[in-house]
């Protein structure tokens, strides 16, 4: 009995969806009325979309939406910003590795912390690389890159080692780091985040024609790099994207069904289905049907 | 990036963007023209990547630049190449054919609306076609059939059924898809990706529950939605009452759409690997198909509405396509697909027919069939040639299905099948027969209600319907285009796959 207790209630979101599914196609099919079969069209489907949430939900993860703190970029960070904005557009959420401290004041020179990593010739990826000043933090959400390249701007990264002022972890972003993260990515077929060891222990310092040689690997999963004490788990973002989508047919649907409900209820001055068939059948053949309906 | 690269997303691309243009024109002849054209565009684009591909084997376009496994990818191969050709080259036919059609049938002020929506239907089905991203089929599938529901519902000028019809094929249409939609979550959930190529690769050796509630979801999903014979409940009404331009267009294409879907998540996603494919196909595919070839087409027979006849003919014709995917060889598969394109030509041409008769007698019943040969003769003999075509008769299309039909099954050892491909046609000459017997041995009526002048259709009905009897004799003489092109389809279909 224990045991069948803890079956249903560790999957108790499955089973919501389950009695949702099944309330709602019942209704479908068992009700004459054409809204309340609407409605159980749209129980049906919202068993659906609470499906899609449970896919995408990891334990003790957070919301896909960066952690606030670690948006806290100084000014002289805008850069990677506004290429972090180019990527807007894609399906997935994406961002670019950020530095988890804010050491925006520290940084004279924006032009310092750019990484450019491109696939395929097109920049999909901007990983805002703080430069801590000696000692850096990064924390980073990559995007699944192939061929990741670290382009010209890379070389741009100067080490200011030894300004440190904060005394965070080391921990600076190098293509090494990328590769890691791709290939935990890879490894885990994609289903969720996955916290990549950005630990990344080549120097990123002063030679970023270091990085300039790219990266030929296939990520499928969003990785986190992150590494910043401890880590943040995110939930999968991907089916609540999905599961957006399919609201919005799902809006599509129901605007569409209720409209033709309107229009049916305009024709025949009824929306039941039973009195729609009767009204077809004496229209079709005639007084003979009205009779039969009658007698029954 | 120059215009080859970017032809694979054009014939998504251009009904898209240019449907909502058609609302903004003014009411009349200018939204009909404004489709026509981009029908047209849209056939020549896909005339074009069609030969691309040809040339270069399969196209991959990554959509805003995304790389395939992540991003959305185009991916088209044979397979989706014929498929394209097929529902745009019928575009291309049916929306210069539309005009005096919808004149007479549709409000003259919902002119621009309908087109519009022609043209989302024809994205989504293209889209459907081109796609190899498994969620983005959902997303074309409820675009086109959304937009299908409205088209169907504005039949009711005529008839005001059309407005169940529609609401019907709404609410089990929607269902189709909230099981489809359930299916690629549960493979999301196995594999953690959405691109069928990937889908592929991270499903091999893949045999559990998840995987199996998947591949169930998915097969009950899209076979509501090709209207296998059990689930074709809401197809008569819906091809019977909706107006007649969009009863040849969907007739000849929705439904095809919707095999090729079957057979791209069945062989390419899926492949043989996959335990339940075969208990799919032996249990499944071949009774049902088996089944729904011969009551449709007798239920057919007794069908007192030529389009409700055309429309349990089309049933039947399901059959005989699933019935080739159940064979699970490279012959029964391109019989499938020749199927799939001929049949499109064929049941085009005969909705196109039905469609002339109801201009000019105002019914799409028998009894204003009558005598037609007389009245209407170019219409009554592009019937009979279509009707033949669907029957199976040598040089036209129908026989060249069949005969590659009867190959197969001969081939996978189902002899019996063979028979019964061979009874079920010999049920299609009785419903056409009927037909013709009305239109060709009966006199004209002298009086009641069906009385008509001897006037054929107009030209800008007749020429397009013309061109698609010449494509089913065209195409039933010189199999090289489609036949070939089919068994190519077939062969790489069965590769990825994993078959013989």
């Amino acid at each position: 009995m224990e045991y069948l207790i803890d079956f249903v209630t560790a999957r108790y979101n499955y089973w919501i969806v389950i009695v949702l599914m099944m309330t709602g196609l019942y209704t479908v099919f068992a009700r004459g009325n054409l809204v309340k079969k609407i409605v159980g069209l749209n129980l049906f489907q919202t068993s659906v979309f609470i499906f899609y949430i449970t896919i995408g939900k990891i334990f003790g993860g957070t919301a896909p939406i960066y952690i606030g703190g670690e948006l806290d970029h100084g000014g002289g960070h805008g850069d990677g910003h506004e290429a972090a904005g180019h990527d807007a557009g894609h399906g997935e959420p994406h961002v670019g590795a950020h530095d988890a401290s804010g050491h925006g004041s520290d940084h004279a020179d924006p032009s310092h912390s750019d990484i450019h990593t491109t696939v395929g010739g097109d920049k999909i990826d901007n990983a805002a690389l703080h430069e801590g000043l000696g000692d850096k933090d990064f924390n980073s959400l990559s995007n699944a890159l192939n061929n990741t390249h670290a382009g010209d701007e890379t070389s741009s990264l100067h080490s200011v080692e030894g300004i440190a002022l904060d005394g965070l972890p080391v921990g600076k972003i190098s293509n090494d780091a990328l590769a890691s993260a791709k290939s935990a990515g890879e490894g885990h077929g994609g289903v969720a985040f996955q916290h990549g060891d950005g630990h990344g222990d080549s120097h990123a310092g002063g030679h970023g024609n270091e990085h300039a040689d790219g990266v030929d690997s296939v990520v499928h999963a969003i990785t986190d790099a992150a590494h910043h004490g401890e880590a943040v788990i995110y939930s999968n973002p991907l089916p609540h994207v999905l599961i957006l989508t399919a609201i919005v047919v799902g809006v599509a649907t129901t605007a569409v069904g209720l409209a033709l409900a309107v229009r049916i209820r305009e024709a025949y001055g009824t929306i039941e289905e039973d009195e729609l068939e009767a009204i077809d059948n004496v229209a079709e053949f005639g007084d003979d049907a009205e009779q039969a309906t009658g007698a029954a | 990036m120059n215009f080859a690269d970017q032809l694979a997303v054009l014939p998504v691309i251009i009904p898209l963007t240019l449907a909502p243009i058609t609302l903004l024109l003014p009411k009349g002849r200018a939204p009909h023209l404004f489709a026509t054209i981009v029908s047209w565009l849209t056939f020549a684009a896909c005339i074009g990547l069609a030969m691309q591909v040809s040339q270069q084997g399969v196209v991959s376009y990554a959509i805003g630049g995304w790389a395939p496994p992540l991003g959305i990818e185009y991916r088209i191969d044979l397979a989706n190449a014929l498929v394209l050709l097929l529902v745009s080259g019928l575009a291309a036919v049916v929306f210069p054919f539309a005009y005096r059609s919808v004149q007479l049938e549709i409000d003259e002020r919902q002119s621009s609306y309908f087109y519009g929506a022609l043209l989302i239907c024809l994205t989504g089905l293209l889209g459907v076609a081109i796609t190899g991203d498994a969620f983005n089929v959902f997303v074309f599938l409820e675009i086109s059939s959304l937009s299908t529901y409205a088209l169907i519902a504005m039949g009711a000028r005529r008839d005001r059924r059309a407005l169940t019809a529609a609401f019907n094929y709404l609410v089990m249409g929607t269902i189709g898809a909230t099981f489809f939609v359930i299916g690629i979550g549960l493979l999301y959930q196995a594999t953690g990706t959405l691109n069928m190529a990937d889908l592929h690769d991270r499903l091999a050796g893949q045999s559990n529950r998840v995987v199996e509630a998947g591949f169930a979801f998915i097969l009950v999903g899209v076979a509501l939605k090709l209207a296998m014979f059990p689930m074709h409940l809401w197809l008569p009404n819906a091809y019977t009452y909706a107006p007649s331009a969009v009863s040849a267009f969907i007739a000849a294409t929705a439904t095809k759409v919707a095999v090729y879907v079957l057979i791209r998540f069945l062989f390419t996603v899926f492949g043989f690997e996959f335990s339940f494919l075969g208990a799919a196909f032996t249990w499944v595919l071949l009774p049902l198909g088996l089944v729904g070839m011969f009551l449709a087409s007798i239920v057919a027979v007794f069908q007192e509405d030529v389009k409700r006849m055309l429309a349990y003919s089309s049933v039947a014709q399901i059959g005989y396509m699933l019935l080739g995917l159940s064979f699970a060889t490279v012959e029964g598969v391109t019989a499938s697909l020749v199927h799939v394109v001929n049949h499109g030509l064929m049941k085009g041409a005969l909705f196109m027919a039905v469609a002339c008769v109801v201009l000019r007698a105002g019914s799409h019943s028998i009894y204003a069939f009558e005598g037609l040969a007389k009245r209407m003769p170019l219409t009554t003999w592009a019937f009979i040639l279509a009707g033949l075509s669907l029957i199976g008769v040598p040089l036209t299309v129908g026989f060249v299905s069949k005969w590659y039909l009867l190959n197969a099954a001969f081939e996978a050892g189902y002899w019996y099948a063979s028979f019964l491909i061979v009874a079920s046609s010999l049920i299609a000459l009785v419903y056409i027969g009927r037909v013709v017997e009305f239109m060709v041995l009966r006199e004209p009526p002298t009086e009641g209600k069906y009385v008509i002048a001897k006037r054929d259709a107009p030209l800008s009905m007749l020429i397009p319907m013309w061109i698609l009897i010449a494509a089913n004799i065209y195409f039933g003489v010189r199999t090289e285009l489609t036949g070939d092109l089919a068994r190519r389809a077939a062969e790489a279909l069965m590769m990825t796959a994993g078959g013989a």
